[in-house]
């Protein structure tokens, strides 16, 4: 793999990408704009690097995405790096929520058909988030293991609603056996 | 007024503690605490909101400015955004580094092998259960569904999907 320390990002630069990010993410779907903007367009990490952060992100508690620009600032960057990721992933959307609140505080209820369109902007969005883990699947998931690793975690949490950390538990060693010991891609 | 900013401090700290698999699983507790226990808002205002932070840029999970704001003005909403941030923007800090000084160790290369499937599995995870929590409407349904084939598949923009979801659902209830 590649030394990334060759084409660390200025702070600037980190800051702009993930103001973009930001930005792009109506109704959410963050982790696809994320991906677009650091793997695709910019080429700070590579396409595992990406995943395993994201893995990560999603492990720890918190928001995955707020946890995902906060740990590529690091690496990036360390402290500076993080703080210039999460600024700018917040700062604008921080503004406009807080706008939008006192907006709508003000008017006591808001507008029938600005909910609508909304609910139909999180539904896509949602899809979104669903799409980018088809495609993700699509690249990553070349062989059995990891598919019915994914498959289980996919099933066990989402459908029928067991604890993610007890899912982990489970899946997490096998995930690691099939990594260490299973074929090489 | 400083009763509720510790309330609300001391809320969102816990539960961004508690929200393993990203914010939206601890949603249905902060909808409880905020318009059953403490009693900020109303159930429908709650909803308002979440409509409001999830159509707005950025993280979902700003809605607990805007609860910080009804509960207690800008105040409440700055406790309630470093409350929600901070804890687990220290946690992930205090991973990456760790992370990072592993630099080209083979445990690392094994480890992010292993972790590859595992958040594609999340990311499905995580995208049924919110649709399940947040969505009635079997045209919302369709609207995602549609969306993750469009998106997986094509190369059309995410701007262009966000309008045409949107006007999905305006027609869907102009027709209803």
């Amino acid at each position: 793999m590649a030394n990334r320390e060759v084409v660390r990002p200025t702070l600037l630069s980190l800051f702009l990408g993930f103001a973009h990010i930001g930005m792009m993410s109506f109704g959410g779907g963050l982790a696809a704009w994320t991906r677009r903007e650091v793997v695709q367009t910019r080429g700070w990490l590579t396409e595992q690097q990406f995943l395993s952060g994201y893995a990560l992100s999603q492990l720890v508690p918190g928001a995955t995405n707020v946890n995902l620009a906060v740990f590529i600032g690091t690496q990036m960057r360390g402290v500076p790096g993080a703080l210039a990721c999460f600024l700018g992933l917040t700062a604008l959307p921080v503004a406009i929520v807080l706008g939008a609140g006192a907006l709508y505080l003000g008017t006591h209820g808001g507008n029938v058909w600005v909910g609508v369109a909304l609910s139909g902007m999180g539904a896509v969005a949602l899809g979104m988030n669903l799409g980018l883990g088809v495609r993700l699947a699509i690249i990553n998931l070349r062989r059995i293991g990891p598919a019915l690793v994914t498959l289980c975690i996919a099933v066990g949490i989402g459908v029928l609603r067991l604890p993610l950390p007890v899912v982990l538990a489970v899946m997490m060693p096998i995930s690691l056996a099939i990594a260490k010991w299973g074929r090489p891609v | 007024m400083i009763a509720t900013l510790l309330k609300l401090f001391w809320l969102f700290a816990i539960l961004s503690m508690l929200a393993f698999g990203g914010g939206a699983g601890v949603m249905p507790d902060i909808q409880r605490a905020a318009v059953e226990t403490y009693r900020w808002m109303t159930a429908k205002e709650f909803l308002d909101m979440f409509a409001i932070s999830r159509a707005a840029p950025g993280p979902g999970s700003l809605i607990v400015l805007l609860i910080g704001q009804k509960a207690a003005g800008l105040p409440g909403a700055a406790v309630s955004f470093v409350a929600m941030f901070l804890p687990s923007c220290l946690v992930v800090h205090a991973l990456a580094r760790f992370w990072h000084r592993a630099g080209q160790a083979a445990w690392r290369e094994t480890v992010e092998r292993a972790l590859a499937p595992v958040a594609i599995g999340l990311t499905f995870a995580s995208g049924l259960a919110l649709m399940r929590s947040t969505e009635s409407e079997y045209v919302q349904y369709g609207v995602t569904i549609a969306g993750a084939g469009v998106f997986a598949f094509t190369r059309i923009g995410p701007l262009y999907m966000l309008a045409a979801g949107a006007g999905a659902m305006l027609l869907a209830r102009l027709m209803a």
